[in-house]
């Protein structure tokens, strides 16, 4: 029963909001070409279908790879930040200061630095959208442990590195899933961004390009979902591991 | 009976915005092999200085530290410490937080050797059945249990526990009083106890240190003379009501205020 209503509920709320969406466009009496309603979307995927399998794939594989260069380049800085404090008040305003930056004004530097490879500029940009709460996270776990969990250990005269295995690791988990889940989602706009922006892209994004210099607005709105699609199959992969490897953080009700 | 821990003339200071702090000023502290050492005294006098100086994890600037005929330099293994904080490792079951200084001291050690040490603590504090509990799922109390028994996992020679019953409420703190005794007559080892409660001192200590308001020197040591199977009750007899009364005179002086001002 409870894990019937974990799946039925969020699905009957996806129906909702699709009926929603479909009402208002019926409502308003928008023709295709102004707003596609998603009875229209079948048939785009139907159409299309190689298209998105290839494409999809392309950004999905791109996103990943990305997410996973932020995850060890922002665990290492993070680890850095959070164990030296000169590394963390010299690194912090550099780092918040690059991560205020509209990543899309990065796209044409990246696209002249590195003319033509469009892969690697696409993973990237995947990563360096997305390694900022990372980095953040851990720095912070890491920084702030009680100094009695370090003491446990090093007066049995433990080593740093076993005392960061053994407990600042650990510890700093939840809180690194927690910074996962919003790099998930970002690391996607990352790799969309680059393949929307640069001629000759591949992936859902350049399939989105290409829906628009068509008219074919269908085209665009399947895009979007099957986007939103990847988007929930990732976040529910990171929630998967964080069970794994973190699921001592959650608290049973009661 | 032998100096185990001998504390001679040690003096700390720590260095702040304002410039050095003294906290430790003139301490002497003498503990004989398997000897009870409580230490009470104002709040803010240094006490917790002195754990991390016996444990090794901090030098003083001036004096000695030596434990066993040797200069406390470093950590060693042959320390445990508790905090009122049970720092218990919410991703380890109990069973596996109590084995962690085995993981450290003796990573030789076979598994299951480590889990039947650790089990049989668990079962002398009255922990049996709990061993495959999360921390989250136990009390205040009982995870200090726990952290008792993983401070003394390892057989240590010193225990050095700072205020490790100052955040249970009082029934618990008795109860814990008296695990401890228990503790100390099945596994022999030297402790130093931190606390500002004098009834659990005199309930524990086979002496009583009086350290001074900061900078802290050792003001005053009382000899518990009262049997080694205390009961909770014997708290209420005239020999250690007497003692209570002293102490208490003693913390007003180190606090700044003589006995007749009150």
């Amino acid at each position: 029963m409870d894990k019937a209503q974990k799946i039925i509920v969020p699905l009957l709320a996806i129906l909702v909001f699709l009926m929603l969406w479909e009402g208002i466009v019926w409502i308003n009496d928008w023709p295709n070409y102004v707003m596609a309603s998603p009875s229209d979307l079948p048939e785009a995927y139907w159409k299309y279908g190689h298209l998105f399998l290839t494409m999809g794939w392309q950004t999905l594989w791109r996103t990943v790879l990305g997410l996973a260069i932020a995850v060890v380049a922002g665990t290492l800085l993070g680890m850095v930040m959070g164990f030296s404090k000169i590394a963390r008040e010299g690194l912090y305003p550099l780092l918040v200061g690059f991560n205020a930056i509209p990543k899309a004004t990065l796209v044409p530097v990246l696209a002249l630095l590195f003319i033509g490879q469009h892969d690697f500029n696409t993973v990237l940009m995947a990563f360096l959208i997305s390694f900022f709460p990372i980095a953040v996270s851990v720095s912070i776990g890491l920084s702030t442990l009680e100094p009695e969990y370090r003491d446990i250990l090093a007066a049995l005269g433990a080593s740093k590195f076993t005392i960061f295995r053994k407990i600042a690791l650990p510890k700093t988990l939840p809180e690194f899933f927690g910074a996962l889940k919003v790099a998930v989602t970002l690391a996607f706009i990352g790799t969309n961004l680059v393949e929307i922006v640069s001629p000759h892209g591949r992936g859902l994004g350049a399939l989105f390009k290409s829906g628009e210099t068509n008219g074919d607005y269908p085209l665009m709105f399947a895009v979007l979902i099957a986007l939103a699609f990847l988007g929930i199959v990732l976040y529910y992969a990171v929630v998967a591991l964080e069970r794994i490897f973190a699921g001592w953080a959650e608290r049973s009700p009661g | 009976m032998t100096k185990f821990i001998d504390i001679k003339g040690v003096k700390h200071a720590y260095k702040t915005r304002n410039g050095l702090l003294p906290v430790l000023d003139g301490l002497d502290v003498e503990v004989g092999q398997g000897e009870f050492c409580a230490v009470v005294g104002p709040s803010g006098c240094g006490k917790s200085t002195l754990t991390r100086l016996v444990s090794g994890l901090m030098r003083p600037d001036e004096g000695a530290v030596v434990l066993d005929g040797q200069e406390v330099s470093s950590p060693r293994k042959t320390v445990g410490m508790a905090f009122q904080n049970p720092v218990m490792l919410e991703w380890r079951t109990i069973l596996e937080n109590v084995m962690l200084p085995l993981e450290i001291v003796a990573p030789k050690m076979p598994r299951a050797e480590a889990e039947a040490r650790a089990e049989h603590l668990l079962a002398m504090v009255g922990l049996k059945g709990f061993e495959k509990k999360r921390p989250s799922e136990l009390s205040g109390g009982m995870r200090q249990r726990a952290s008792l028994c993983r401070a003394i996992v390892h057989k240590p020679q010193v225990l050095i526990m700072d205020e490790p019953f100052g955040a249970l409420d009082n029934f618990t703190r008795e109860d814990l009083w008296q695990t401890m005794r228990d503790l100390r007559a099945a596994e022999p080892f030297t402790c130093i106890l931190i606390t500002h409660d004098l009834r659990e001192s005199v309930f524990l200590g086979d002496q009583v240190i009086v350290l001074s308001g900061r900078p802290a020197r050792t003001q005053y040591v009382l000899d518990v003379d009262l049997p080694a199977d205390r009961t909770i009750d014997i708290l209420y007899e005239p020999k250690a009501v007497e003692m209570l009364h002293l102490l208490r005179d003693q913390i007003r002086i180190a606090q700044g205020r003589d006995g007749g001002a009150h």
